[in-house]
This record gives structure tokens, sequence and C-alpha cells, in this order.
């Protein structure tokens, strides 16, 4: 089924500069009950954003009226914990299209990108030193290029060329969906499953 | 030749055809499924109105977001109530089976998926959740998937996966008495860091993995993913051999003499390439535990805090923030520190072995009055076994109660929570920011390390009560 197509992102960024920051602090378990994929958003870093009594904290940099865009800013080994797959959904629902991190752990970076959720590997003084210009200046944009595999920050000028393997990046550009491609293979795996003895 | 490593030939002969520059379509073996990250693929199943292809090749239980006592009631929760109850629907609509609540099969997945003989040597097998790694102590390629890959497997019992990078954890030397497999996992990610293994699929070698039982490298494997390895595995050898001799129940054609010839040709040629070698000194290794919230922040139990200067791969201000969550300084000693809750459970340390060691401890003393225990068998056939042993009685004797099984207080989607600013010494694999419950504070460590707490109403090394 066709989804959301992803080729450039211009955006502001919202810099989260905490490392391994974990699936359980992206969706808490309790909010994993749902059997639908939509509304995750809502709960996305849920008890960072939330008080026990369900206030916003002002310190949390969601609640921060002068940071928006739909790129998110974070420290190392982003996503790592359990392979929930709310986890991409709340992130995504919640408005973002892109993770920019020095590092993230596998399965997130999967299931990011079977939901058309970019993860944006950059290397550390890159993702350092554009964690602290977007502290202090919120309005600071970025531009992410899926087809020539850029990302760049027009007011230092600074880029830098990220990794996606090629049939990923077809699929984001053109909207593609994996289950489609491999419904196509049914009779090769027909075959297979019966050379085999599967 | 004789370079390849026992995961390039199980991953090797999956494969049904790579793509150029990208992942290859991976061919599963064995499915598990559960409630939570079920119930979108077979709604995309629906949406695209196709059926499974292989159902035969799928399982279901119910363990992550049920409740663990009154398990013959309706769920109270309504939405926990429908969640168990869309993954029957979907499981009869679409051909799978399924050993829901109160079924004698149910349990926790990594527990049951072993324990029926639907985990074997030389298979691929996934499940929407990242513990799926245990199976791996068979010699087989397991890892944890999200609901998207549930669904492509649902549909066409393949997978999109890059092939991982390979590394050799090899533990030599003997353990020590009160250290445990759990130790020598936390051992390893407290050396390595909560990400020193991503991008990698591990294989676990030497004596000490060797001498392990199957409860014990499934430990083992299960909390590869804790230091970010998509998975790990250990080579079958005649412990393993054994264990499928020894399993009650066996599903259907289940022939294992003529396996057992094909499972021996299962382990890594003598050169084989790894793209990375470690190696550990298990005479080293002290019972463990974690001071802050993740599983690479562990520490030898009679060991100090770190201070933040001394830790290399963690900025300061994520170690500090962990430290101000648990209530901890750096330099500070944790043996004596008050506890009030112990569990012991999931699919890290809720098998018989675990409930075993556990009730060796206990057995004879008494529960600290301070201490409330949740004591949660992994699966029904746990649970049963454990009635035959006796160990509910030295259990009850010592004012412990053996609950229904399921994934309980490890993520605490149940009412298996952990009250908020409340320390918690936990056999199981996260001590995230929340994860027993909003503000819980998480200590992981072994089942004996659980009961020496749960005993003193304090962290205490487990060897204080081993002859």
């Amino acid at each position: 089924m066709p989804k959301e197509k992803l080729n450039i992102l211009e955006s502001r960024c919202v810099p989260l500069p905490l490392e391994n920051v974990d699936t359980d602090q992206i969706i808490p378990a309790r909010f994993l009950s749902a059997t639908s994929r939509e509304g995750f958003g809502e709960n996305l870093f849920r008890d960072w954003r939330y008080d026990k009594t369900g206030n916003l904290k002002p310190d949390f940099i969601l609640n921060n009226p002068a940071y928006s865009g739909k790129i998110l800013v974070a420290g190392k080994n982003f996503g790592s914990g359990s392979s929930r797959e709310h986890a991409v959904w709340a992130v995504y629902d919640y408005g973002f299209r892109a993770v920019v991190s020095s590092f993230f752990a596998d399965i997130f970076r999967n299931n990011a990108l079977n939901n058309g959720l970019l993860p944006v590997i950059v290397p550390e003084k890159f993702l350092q030193d554009l964690l602290s210009m977007v502290q202090k200046n919120p309005e600071t944009i970025v531009r992410i290029d899926v087809q020539n595999q850029t990302i760049t920050v027009p007011a230092s000028g600074q880029s830098h060329f990220f990794e996606i393997n090629p049939y990923k990046k077809e699929c984001l550009i053109k909207g593609l969906d994996d289950i489609d491609y491999l419904l196509g293979l049914k009779d090769l795996i027909a075959s297979f499953e019966s050379e085999k003895n599967r | 030749m004789g370079k390849l490593t026992l995961f390039d030939k199980i991953w090797d002969s999956h494969v049904v055809k790579s793509i150029e520059g990208g992942p290859d379509v991976l061919y599963i073996d064995q499915q598990y499924i559960h409630e939570v990250t079920s119930p979108q693929a077979f709604n995309g199943l629906r949406a695209r109105g196709i059926p499974v292809f292989r159902p035969g090749k799928t399982l279901a239980t119910a363990d992550h977001n049920i409740p663990t006592t009154d398990q013959d009631k309706p769920i109270r929760d309504q939405l926990s109530r429908n969640q168990v109850a869309a993954l029957a629907e979907n499981c009869k609509a679409f051909g799978i089976e399924y050993f829901g609540l109160n079924h004698q099969k149910n349990g926790i997945v990594h527990v049951i998926g072993p324990e029926l003989g639907y985990t074997r040597p030389g298979m691929t097998i996934v499940c929407g959740d990242s513990h799926t790694s245990t199976h791996g102590a068979f010699g087989a390629i397991a890892f944890g998937i999200g609901t998207s890959e549930v669904e492509m497997v649902l549909a066409t019992q393949c997978i999109l996966q890059p092939k991982p990078k390979k590394m050799r954890i090899t533990v030599n030397g003997s353990l020590r008495k009160g250290v445990t497999a759990k130790d020598v996992i936390m051992y390893i990610i407290s050396q390595i860091s909560t990400s020193g293994a991503t991008g990698y699929f591990v294989e676990y070698a030497g004596p000490v993995i060797s001498s392990l039982s199957m409860e014990g490298r499934m430990t083992i494997c299960n909390m590869s993913i804790e230091m970010g390895a998509r998975g790990g595995l250990i080579a079958p050898d005649e412990v393993t051999f054994r264990y499928f001799k020894e399993l009650p129940s066996v599903p259907e054609g289940f022939d294992w003499n003529s396996m057992i010839l094909n499972w021996k040709e299962l382990k890594s040629d003598p050169d084989a390439g790894f793209d990375r070698e470690l190696t550990f000194n298990g005479d080293l290794i002290k019972p463990m535990i974690t001071f802050g919230t993740n599983p690479g922040m562990g520490i030898a139990i009679d060991d100090s805090i770190p201070v933040p200067e001394d830790v290399a791969g963690d900025d300061n201000a994520s170690f500090r923030k962990a430290l101000d969550y648990m209530g901890f300084v750096p330099g500070m000693k944790l043996i004596g520190h008050p506890v009030d809750y112990i569990f012991l459970g999931s699919c890290t340390n809720g098998r018989i072995e675990d409930l075993r060691a556990f009730a060796r401890l206990v057995r004879g003393r008494k529960k600290s009055p301070n201490v409330t225990a949740l004591i949660v068998p992994g699966s029904k056939a746990v649970e049963r076994q454990a009635i035959e042993e006796g160990i509910d009685k030295i259990l009850s004797n010592a004012g412990f109660e053996l609950r229904q099984p399921g994934c309980s207080s490890c993520l605490a989607m149940n009412d298996d929570k952990i009250p908020a600013g409340k320390y918690a010494v936990s056999t199981s694999n996260r001590n995230f920011e929340g994860r027993q419950g909003p503000g819980a504070r998480t200590l992981l460590a072994s089942p004996l390390t659980a009961a020496a707490a749960a005993i003193t109403g304090k962290i205490t090394d487990p060897r204080e009560f081993i002859d």
C-alpha cells in the first residue's frame, strides 16, 4: 500500500541532547494497549512531557514554544530497547519526519524506515554542532535531501553525506511498501520452500 | 571451505533472494506473536484483503498484557481485555494456533517456544519482541522485529533484512560460587555498554558458556539486545541435544534422532571470520547489580557506583540524570541500601531453574516484612513443575506467594507495577526509567541476588547465603 513520500525535508528542529533515549521513554508500555496505529503522538515522551497529574512539564523541550519542526535531533543510541513499533508511530504521529542522531538502535532504525520516518546518521561532531546551534537559535533550518543523501545546515554551511541502502531510499522517495514487494515474490518463496523442504 | 560462522551458515541457507545493495529476503521458519505487537499487523492483512501465507509457522500466546492473579476471571482493564480478545479473534480468523489465558501451554512467548519444542537449532525465528534473541540459545537465528515486519512474515513468511556483522564473545575460565548466567551477561554488558554490540549478531562461546544449562544459555542470549546486538546464539552441543530428548511434549512430526544428525553440523568453522572478537575471564565475574537506568550501568554488587569522570561512553548529563532518577550519588556503595520490592520472573529469569535457585536460598528463612515480592513463573508448565517439585510450599513457608504466568512487572503493562520512588531488585532485563511503573527504580540482578534482598530487605551479596 502506498505510503507518504519523502524526498526533500526542510524544517526547524527540536533538540534532545540525551544519549540512549530508549523506547520506554519514547512511548511507555502502559500506552501500548491500543490495537490501531494512530494516536500515539499524544503520549510521545509521556513521562518527560507530563507530570503525574497530567500537566505539561515546562522544562521539557517539546513543551517549549520556541522549538518546533519536523526534525528531531537526539543524542547517540536513539531508540534502544524494545522492538515496539509504537515508538516510531508516536514520533511520526507527533509530526516528525526525520530523526538525526550519531547512532540508532537497529530495530528502531528498521521500524522507522518501514514507516516513512527517516533516521539520519551523522558523525558525533556534526551532531554536537547541530545540537548547540539549534539550542542557541531555535529558528535554525536544516535541509535533508534523500535523493542526494545529504543533510545541510544552510546557516553554517555544514553538510554531511548520510548512508541509506538504495532499496530503502527508493521506497522512501516513491512511497513504496515492503509488503507489496514481498507479495510479488510469492512464487519464488514457494519454490524456495519446496527446494529446501521447509 | 571452512571460513563460515554458525550465523553465516544459518542465514545464508535462508536467503530467498538478495536485493542488489539492499537487504536480503530472509525466509522465516517460525514466528511467535503476542497480543501487543500483532493487532496492527492483522489489520494490515485485512486492509489488503490477503490471508496468512503459512499459518502453521506462526504460534500465538497472550503474555504481555495479562494479570498474574485470577486468570480464570475476565481481565478487568478494558483495553487489555480488548487486546487479548483481538488476538484470539485474529488467530481464529487466520488459522493460527493460539495458547490463550488458562490454556495449559500458555506462558511468556520466549519461555513456551523452547519448552514446547517449537524452537530448534538451525532455524530462523522472529517475534515482535526484542527478547526473541532468547531462542538463539539453541543455535538458531532469532531476533525481534517491529509490527510492519510481523505483517511481512504473516503475509509471505519472509522479511527484508540487511545481514548484520558478526561478533564472537568468548568467556573463559569458570564461574565462582554464587555467580549465575545472569551475572555473566550483565558483566559483559557493563563492559561493552548498552550500545556496544549494535549492528552485530553475537555468538557466545568458551568454557563458561558450554558449562551452562539451556536455561542459563537462554538468559545469556535473552539479554543480547541490551548491548544493542541484533541477537545472540550458541552452537548446539550435547546439553542442547539432551534438552530435546527430555522434552515432555513436542510438535507433531518431531523426530529428534534424524534432526540431531543435522544439528551436529551447526557450528562455526575453526577459522571463521568474525568482524569483532571479545574475550572475558569468567573467574573475575562477581554477582552483578545495576545502579542506573540502562542495563550497561552495572557493577559488581560489592563495588561502588562510578564517578562520572571515570565513565567512558556515557556523557555526564545522561549519567547524572540516571543517578538522580535512582536517588543515588557517584561513589556510593549499594550494599545495605533498603529494598522495597523484588521481582522474580520474565523471559530472562522466569524458568524453573530460576525458581529453584530462588527457593534454595529462601528455604527455611523468612521474607523481610519491608519487602513486597512478585514471584511469577514464565509459563503454565513452569508453574506446574514448581508445584510438583514443592517449590510453592518452600516459598509459602518463607512468606512468598507464587503468582500466575506472564510478563508481569518486567514491563508493567498489567497491575504488577512498582510504585514511584520505590526500589525493586528485579530479575528482568531492563532498568529504564519507568519501565516497572512510572517513577519505579529498578535494580537488575540474578535470582540469587533477588532472593538475598527479599530475605534481608536490603541489597545483599548473595554469596553470604551460599555455603
